[in-house]
């Protein structure tokens, strides 16, 4: 079995009293795709937000590469950092600036090409997404799956070997949503790239996914690959699968004090 | 590993070696010695890649940089000897079709005017 390129072990985080990731102990191995899948409120951004040091845990270690990236020094993480790429929800363009602007970006800020050096590969990085010679378009005259594939280009800027995507492809129409996950797929095969996509569109997890890791109020309930899911007993796997809602039960007396506004407190 | 750029100057061509990985850090290297021979109009200009084991973008547009300079003046600008993983960045992005590219330098002097 080769070496994890990414080792997360016991961890844990909470919200103040609510705790929103329970023990997560998970790894990723070099080229694989690993979708981490859940319902809304899982724990699953927030685990994306501690790899890539935006959230510190409670509790817990996170290695990518070997380097703790929890207890290292900033200059440390930074290192790590730039050869990962990270496709936010929103897509997280700076509206102020072009789209080749917004690629070039971290070229600009952390390594020392020439310029003309980074037009080049803004346009390449541009190409590569299907968005050739947008480079002067703002990002408020694009749509939404031009502002996801501008957003992919630039977390492609400065090469990474890891790609962190974060719902992909929430808030796309289904055939442009299948269009950011052949993409997905295109970039692994060219690049090799260990990606790791964190979603909720079960029809995505089952194009793109090497292994899934399912997450249910804060712990991997599940690991395996996509047979391995469809083959699953477990209620709640199942529950998933078959996009069956939960079950109402109402407490009659709490329900009848909400309504009557007599200091019910959920 | 760290980046060892030679330049061999033959009669009729000049053949620049380089040697390690071309990245991000490492490229402008490159740049810097494609751009003095490219300033010179050096007619015929063979990159041997063969001792590259890896090359990222900024390496790729390096080399894009030298071959539009090379065009400017008419000269003949190729690529020889690249092994297969560089290869698979040319073709997959498509540059395999803008780049004249060679198994060796006997191959590249035998397909064309040097």
């Amino acid at each position: 079995m080769p070496e994890p390129i990414i080792k997360i072990r016991d961890l844990h985080t909470s919200y103040g009293e609510l705790k929103v990731l329970k023990g997560i102990t998970l790894d990723v191995y070099a080229d694989e795709t690993l979708v981490i899948l859940g319902r809304s409120g899982c724990g699953k951004s927030t685990l994306l937000r501690h790899l890539i040091g935006l959230q510190k845990p409670t509790k817990g270690e996170i290695y990518i590469k070997d380097v703790d990236i929890v207890r290292a020094s900033e200059d440390g993480r930074e290192e790590v950092m730039k050869k990962i790429g990270m496709l936010f929800q929103g897509a997280a363009l700076f509206n102020s600036m072009s789209v080749g602007e917004n690629v070039a970006l971290p070229l600009v800020e952390h390594t020392p090409l020439e310029s003309s050096t980074i037009s080049i590969m803004t346009r390449m990085k541009l190409d590569l997404v299907g968005l050739a010679g947008f480079e002067n378009f703002m990002p408020s005259q694009l749509s939404g799956g031009m502002k996801k594939r501008a957003a992919m280009a630039r977390a492609l800027a400065m090469d990474p070997d890891i790609l962190f995507c974060d719902e992909p492809s929430a808030g796309l129409d289904p055939i442009v949503a299948v269009g950011i996950d052949h993409l997905i797929l295109k970039l692994k095969k060219a690049f090799k790239m260990t990606i790791v996509v964190v979603t909720h569109e079960l029809a995505s997890v089952f194009l793109i996914a090497d292994r899934i890791a399912l997450l249910h109020e804060g712990e991997v309930i599940f690991l395996g690959t996509k047979e391995e899911m469809k083959n699953s007993k477990d209620p709640r796997i199942c529950q998933f699968l078959e996009r069956r809602p939960d079950e109402e039960i109402i407490d009659r007396d709490k329900h009848l004090s909400a309504l009557v506004g007599e200091g019910y407190i959920s | 590993m760290s980046l060892n750029i030679k330049v061999q100057t033959k009669d009729q061509y000049v053949l620049l070696n380089i040697e390690g990985d071309v990245d991000l850090y490492s490229s402008p290297d490159v740049r810097e010695a494609l751009l003095k021979l490219t300033k010179k109009k050096t007619p015929t200009i063979l990159v041997n890649l063969e001792k590259v084991p890896y090359m990222d973008s900024s390496g790729v547009a390096t080399l894009i940089e030298g071959l539009q300079q090379c065009n400017k003046y008419q000269g003949r600008f190729s690529l020889v000897s690249l092994r297969d993983n560089v290869r698979e960045v040319f073709e997959l992005t498509r540059l395999d079709k803008i780049f004249e590219i060679h198994k060796d330098v006997n191959e590249a002097l035998a397909n064309g005017s040097v």
